[in-house]
């Protein structure tokens, strides 16, 4: 058994990490009310831009000559893949919930012969790729100086997505990223970029639109900027995640730590007692001797 | 009959600005200036660095944006941008700012000619404000 000094020093040390866990719980609470309330707020913006995107793409006359970041290349043989994590470590499952999805992709593109390139966004995501991806990582982006996720950003690392893709570099980008859905879940998603996925909705009303300039040229114009909006989007729902990850997870450390500390403390008042009465027996039984 | 539609300005980070009582806005469409009345035809069109002009029962307003989109539909005018300032809040300091770094941007030899159209743009209108 441990000595009784060993067993208050141990106490102690729960306690000063319990008081750390759950000074970072309440930042992370605090931060994460506003990283959902940035994300609630941007929202509309990508909605729009989706909705403008899909009527313009129904009112398009001429397939075949559609601006190739919405029809795409016509080849899939190279993959982007964009993975965007966390630059700080201490939250729970999130950032590998994020790389499980995105090496599961991997693993299949791998096995289908064809070319795989990855841009992590983030230090936490670089970190635990690159050990068996790390000859496919091609670019590495850690805004870790931007306080909250913000448009400029998620801008450079659209135009680097479409550089590339006009220089030929890959065919298919698809980002990943943690949607927020509540504080305790967190859904890892894989979402395609270029070429965009068209959900076909049949329903969007015939009404025509008056375009100006034509659509080529609006939708050129737009689909770059489309491309920013959905990884600034995904920035959002990321940061969201980040900090609500992390806050259940500080509460899970907090009430272990609490727990531990339960336990720590009977052992050692046992182990005082233990002492006490080992040392009134001999006491007792060197008085009964003479 | 109300003469009036709904406005709506949306940036990346927010709803920037909702008014129903507008009666008419003028916008710095890519090819010119186009206002837009209640009933207009259903348009899709994107902005250049120029002002907005919002005019409305509960009075004017002006704003400064740098790219955009633009979409009337059902008399909902929305508007998509990344950057725009109200121009009733920008000092002289923000002014000469946004004009400096315009300038340096189109005296950048490295951009296409479409930057370069969109950078001079940014330059005259902010020159304008002065």
């Amino acid at each position: 058994m441990a000595s009784l000094d060993d067993l208050k020093k141990r106490i102690a040390s729960v306690k000063s990490t319990q008081k750390i866990t759950k000074a970072m719980k309440m930042v992370a609470a605090a931060k994460l009310r506003r990283a959902q309330e940035s994300a609630e707020k941007g929202r509309p913006y990508s909605e729009k831009m989706n909705n403008v995107i899909l009527n313009l793409s129904n009112g398009i006359s001429d397939k075949e000559n559609a601006p190739k970041l919405l029809s795409g290349t016509g080849q899939e043989k190279t993959h982007l893949c964009v993975v965007m994590t966390s630059d700080r470590g201490l939250c729970g499952g999130f950032n590998s919930n994020i790389i499980k999805k995105a090496k599961g992709y991997f693993a299949k593109i791998l096995d289908e012969g064809k070319e795989l390139k990855i841009i992590t966004v983030g230090s936490k995501g670089n970190d635990q790729l690159k050990r068996v991806y790390g000859d496919k990582i091609i670019e590495n982006i850690s805004f870790k100086e931007s306080k909250n996720a913000n448009y400029f950003d998620a801008d450079k690392v659209g135009k680097m997505v479409i550089e590339k893709f006009e220089a030929g570099e890959f065919d298919i980008c698809t980002i990943f990223y943690n949607q927020f859905k509540n504080v305790i879940t967190q859904i890892p998603q894989a979402q395609q970029i270029i070429p965009l996925n068209n959900e076909v909705e049949e329903n969007s009303s015939e009404e025509s639109y008056e375009f100006e300039p034509d659509e080529d040229e609006i939708l050129s114009n737009l689909l770059p900027k489309n491309i920013s909006t959905q990884i600034f989007k995904a920035m959002l729902e990321n940061s969201a995640s980040e900090q609500g990850s992390r806050m259940s997870a500080m509460d899970n450390a907090t009430r272990n730590a609490g727990e531990m500390v339960d336990k720590l403390t009977i052992e050692y008042n046992r182990s005082r007692q233990a002492a006490i009465t080992k040392e009134l027996i001999e006491i007792i039984s060197g008085a009964e001797s003479l | 009959m109300s003469e009036e539609f709904k406005v709506e300005i949306v940036n990346p980070e927010k709803s920037f600005l909702v008014k129903d009582d507008v009666s008419e806005v003028v916008v710095p469409a890519f090819e010119g200036e186009m206002g837009i009345l209640k009933d207009h035809i259903s348009i899709i069109s994107f902005l250049k660095p120029g002002i907005i002009k919002i005019l409305s029962k509960s009075g004017d307003e002006n704003y400064y944006v740098e790219d955009g989109i633009v979409e009337f539909k059902n008399n909902n005018l929305s508007i998509l941008t990344s950057t725009i300032f109200n121009l009733a809040d920008m000092d002289k300091s923000k002014q000469q700012d946004l004009l400096k770094q315009a300038e340096e941007e189109a005296n950048k030899t490295d951009i296409n000619d479409q930057s370069k159209y969109l950078a001079d743009q940014k330059v005259d209108v902010l020159k304008t404000l002065n």
